[in-house]
């Protein structure tokens, strides 16, 4: 198993009823690493997930977990992942001790084991105060931290986590961040998925976006955001007569120019030293002119933009 | 959580059937658990049972002519038994569609557990509610002057039926728990298991009734069961009626059984 991928999917199909949620889906996530799974809502993301936890059953294609079948084997594959889906999956009514060790003895460990890892878990995630409360007086942060808790009391070799921050604070954000970085140094390989570029950012070795249930694009974060991203340096000029100097400055770098606010948007690259010179190029070009500005700012490429840029190239090929 | 250790735990190696034992262990605390945190299930199983004998002996006792020479409270408490068992085996419904409709499901179908605990949990622990219920109500009535002649034999038999019948009952409670579509559906829909307690031989004779009332109170299984307890607690002869309850519940026990799991196994593709 050692050169064989963690997870594999080929040829992956699954419609419910007339609808095809996903169509020919192939991935293979090596060990230890992270796949960030990045698409809008209803492009297939948790569809493809519930297969990989066993979930839901495949139409077609040939689906192993750890080397195990999805679908033959699906006992072998639940005794080694670790699942936090999209919405708390713990039992409301009871404390968040009894949920951890309820699950670490379905776990098949021993009551004695079950409660030590409880309190653990329980400790690391920063819940030992509300350990003995009920579900009930939990915030959404924190049991999206017990959810978390909960798919890694046996120390999963194999996890997966469905929007893991979709709803939290910055804090919680960086806290589950932290989280997963270390689990990752431990050897576990993660599949996660993500409505938010920045987040496959700052977890993925590789992004696959799914787009109406088929892959569109993979490869690297920077391999993406290079090809599909654009980074723009937008300014706003101080005066109309300073806007209208600015918006003749440099056409071919242009990307828009909005009157009313006197902005314009200059396509920059953010990826490299050559990028670097040429902002640095630019501004220079905007002192000597001696432009009067209000304020600049460079802006990352984000989620929307690398969807546009790849929707809009579907389009044109099937054209 | 700047420190998520991976130690591996070992689980431990047993044969499946331990596994089926343990996991159906571990699901029926968790639902007495329930009942435990919940204030109003906690109240529910422990007052329940007395207020039941409460009311019906003072209530409606002197109101009622049992057409024997039995006191109301001998004559009602087999009936309060089995009502007692019916509305605890109903609160299977409303746990298991609980469970299915919410998000715990998922994380137990991610387990490598046997899944059929889940459904079989509710049902041990309603049943354990009920015997606890039955002991209290024991004690209330003997307070209230409930005087049975029943001897050791007849008295696990009595239990024993109203254990039958809990089990029956709250496979069919699970069963409405999977069909249903959401919790209120179900809460709603789990009351036609009262209906047959109403029309029954419980509170009443059922001679009192109307002709055409009384073919359905005397030939539903409810009746059968109450007349069989009332008769094992009363030291009367018990006729057909514990033959007839056991054929009765031993078939709603399978029919309600094969139908939850086989919805069960539909609805979580296990």
């Amino acid at each position: 198993m050692a050169a064989s991928p963690a997870i594999s999917a080929s040829g992956l199909t699954k419609s419910f009823g007339k609808h095809t949620v996903l169509k020919d889906v192939s991935i293979a996530v090596p060990q230890g690493s992270v796949l960030a799974l990045l698409g809008p809502n209803g492009a297939g993301k948790t569809t493809m997930l519930r297969i990989l936890t066993t979930l839901d059953k495949p139409d077609s294609g040939q689906v192993t977990v750890g080397g195990y079948d999805v679908v033959r084997e699906s006992r072998e594959v639940q005794s080694i992942i670790g699942v936090t889906g999209q919405s708390a999956s713990i039992d409301e009514k009871l404390t968040g001790m009894d949920n951890l060790v309820m699950f670490g003895q379905l776990h098949q460990l021993s009551t004695r084991d079950a409660k030590a890892r409880a309190k653990q878990l329980l400790e690391q995630f920063d819940l030992s105060d509300a350990a003995n409360k009920t579900l009930k007086s939990y915030s959404g942060g924190m049991r999206r931290k017990l959810d978390l808790a909960a798919s890694l009391i046996v120390a999963p070799p194999i996890l997966f986590l469905d929007e893991p921050t979709t709803g939290l604070d910055p804090t919680s954000r960086v806290a589950i961040w932290n989280g997963i970085r270390e689990l990752v140094r431990g050897g576990t390989t993660v599949l996660l998925t993500t409505q938010y570029l920045d987040e496959a950012d700052q977890l993925a070795d590789t992004i696959t976006f799914l787009n109406n249930g088929r892959i569109i694009a993979k490869g690297t974060p920077a391999q993406l955001k290079a090809k599909l991203g654009v980074t723009r340096f937008v300014v706003t000029a101080t005066s109309n007569e300073d806007f209208d100097k600015l918006a003749a400055l440099l056409p071919s770098q242009i990307l828009a120019t909005e009157q009313r606010t006197r902005t314009v948007s200059f396509a920059a690259v953010s990826t490299s030293l050559d990028g670097l010179r040429s902002l640095a190029s630019l501004i220079e070009q905007i002192a000597v002119a001696h432009i009067a500005i209000d304020n600049y700012s460079v802006q990352q490429p984000d989620l929307d933009d690398v969807f546009t840029q790849l929707t809009s190239q579907k389009d044109k090929e099937n054209k | 959580m700047a420190h998520v250790t991976t130690v591996a735990l070992r689980p431990q190696r047993h044969s499946r059937i331990y596994w089926l034992l343990r996991d159906t262990q571990i699901l029926s605390l968790r639902s007495l658990k329930h009942i435990k945190r919940e204030p109003d299930q906690l109240a529910g199983a422990v007052f329940q049972p007395i207020l039941l004998i409460v009311m019906f002996n003072f209530l409606f006792g002197g109101a009622i002519n049992t057409g024997s020479h039995e006191s109301y409270i001998n004559f009602v408490i087999a009936g309060i038994f089995i009502e007692n068992a019916v509305l605890t085996a109903i609160t299977a419904s409303t746990s298991t569609a609980t469970d299915m409709l919410t998000g715990v499901i998922d994380r137990f179908r991610t387990l490598p557990m046997h899944k059929s605990a889940i459904l079989t949990g509710h049902v041990v622990s309603t049943l354990f509610s009920v015997l606890v219920g039955t002991a209290v109500m024991i004690g209330a009535g003997f307070i209230f002057g409930f005087r049975p002649h029943a001897d050791f034999a007849s008295w696990l038999a009595a239990i024993g039926l109203t254990a039958l019948v809990t089990f029956g009952l709250s496979w069919v409670a699970v069963l409405i728990g999977l069909i249903g579509k959401s919790v209120e559906a179900v809460q709603q829909f789990g009351m036609i298991l009262i209906l047959p307690i109403i029309v029954s031989s419980a509170f009443v004779p059922t001679q009192t009734m109307p002709k055409w009332l009384q073919v359905f109170a005397n030939n539903q299984p409810i009746t059968q069961a109450i007349d069989a307890v009332r008769a094992l607690l009363l030291g009367q002869p018990v006729g057909d009626h514990v033959r007839l309850t056991l054929i009765w519940f031993v078939g709603i026990i399978v029919v309600a059984y094969i139908a939850a799991s086989v919805l069960f196994r539909r609805r979580t593709a296990d």
